[in-house]
């Protein structure tokens, strides 16, 4: 299985446009599954149309103390990295919003008073689009603080035994993206050739230096903007894996729900080609 | 009887900080002999929770009033828990000595 993370620092630069083209062209001859770990904003079911035939809650175990076994010795307190406990009136009180669940609690309990107790934080989407490709979105109930575990909940759903896996990543550079992109094989950057797009490019590149995994980059809205894009990636080893024309009509296409690969259909080959691309990088690399 | 304010120096010439979690430091004020002292707040440079942690620091230095300009929602749980009274004050102070004496005269507001 190939796990191929489409990211791109700054948002609107056309990830899903991407993930989402590439996903249709790829799966007449391979079989796909595709995630959209936008856990905050997944929209890339509104292109692909998946039918959802399966529901389930995505959660955080969180401490539960029993205060008949609890003997207010705070090493709970202390222990917690995030603040989500605390001794106040002879009691210790649980924030559960501020729990990542890591379990330090119960493990460091002298008494074995903590349990822990799953809370649902939001929801992780299963099932199909076009011929029983495999789609697969979380979202994050309004008003939780805390993606990253939806998005590694989300990605435990991935099976081994299909051929390719398409991670469409929130935007930015944080820790959403650095749990939806740690692992793959490949990561597609999505950028613009304007001084934001290759500000954030540079983000993500730190990100993904401390990722290790190969990336290459596509050139969204080509034709706008300056040349400083592509003179800075001339001095890096990532390579341009493709550009895509500024067009009104491609906005106007994807306004309206199109996909990129029916609004440019001479962009389709370029998909397929990409992708042989990224696997004979990746056979390269690991000496297949 | 304990307060403590918020405060962005360390005397009660300082000016009171509107913010209570990240805060550097307070100001402990003893209604008692009105004697005070100006502690760090640990809780300053928490990645998160801050509000939280802050009013553990508070509980533990045996505060009965918390002064702020604003309490976010998990300091105002976390204080109730602790049965710390939190009352507020508003851009018209100057000094922690200005908040201090509204207080003594019940000039400010409960959160």
């Amino acid at each position: 299985m190939i796990k191929i993370a489409i990211a791109s620092g700054k948002g609107g630069t056309g990830k899903t446009m991407v993930a989402t083209s590439m996903a249709f062209s790829l799966a007449k001859e391979h079989n796909i599954q595709f995630l959209d770990c936008d856990v905050e904003a997944p929209n890339a079911h509104l292109f692909l149309k998946p039918e959802i035939s399966e529901v389930k809650p995505a959660v955080i175990n969180v401490p539960k103390i029993d205060y008949n076994q609890c003997i207010l010795c705070s090493r709970c307190v202390d222990i917690c990295e995030f603040n989500a406990l605390a001794m106040l009136g002879e009691k210790i009180f649980v924030f559960e919003q501020l729990c990542h669940g890591c379990g330090s609690c119960t493990i460091h309990c002298p008494v074995n008073a903590i349990s822990e107790t799953p809370r649902k934080i939001g929801e992780l989407n299963i099932g199909n689009f076009i011929n029983d490709h495999r789609y697969l979105y979380g979202e994050l109930t309004i008003s939780e603080p805390m993606p990253t575990p939806i998005i590694r909940q989300l990605k435990a759903l991935i099976r081994e035994e299909v051929e390719i896996a398409i991670l469409d990543s929130p935007p930015g550079a944080s820790c959403s993206v650095v749990a939806t992109l740690h692992d793959a094989d490949y990561v597609i950057l999505v950028t613009e050739p304007t001084p934001f797009g290759l500000h954030d490019l540079k983000q993500m590149l730190g990100v993904i230096a401390q990722t290790g995994s190969p990336a290459g980059v596509i050139i969204n809205r080509d034709g706008i903007g300056d040349s400083n894009l592509e003179d800075y990636l001339a001095t890096t080893q990532f390579p341009i894996l493709l550009k895509i024309p500024y067009q009104e009509n491609i906005a106007v296409g994807l306004a309206t729900g199109r996909l990129l690969i029916d609004i440019l259909p001479e962009i389709k080959d370029a998909f397929t080609d990409m992708f042989l691309a990224i696997k004979s990088t990746l056979e390269t690399e690991v000496g297949v | 009887m304990i307060l403590m304010i918020s405060s962005l120096g360390t005397t009660l010439e300082s000016p009171p900080n509107p913010r209570f979690g990240r805060t550097e430091t307070y100001i402990k004020y003893n209604l008692e002999d009105n004697t005070w002292v100006a502690l760090e707040n640990p809780a300053v440079s928490q990645a998160g929770g801050a509000g939280v942690a802050a009013s553990q620091f508070l509980a533990n230095q045996g505060a009965a009033i918390a002064i702020s300009g604003r309490f976010g929602p998990n300091a105002y749980h976390a204080l109730n828990a602790a049965g710390i009274k939190m009352m507020t004050f508003d851009g018209n102070y100057k000094t922690v000595e200005q908040v201090v004496e509204a207080y003594k005269e019940n000039l400010l507001e409960e959160a």
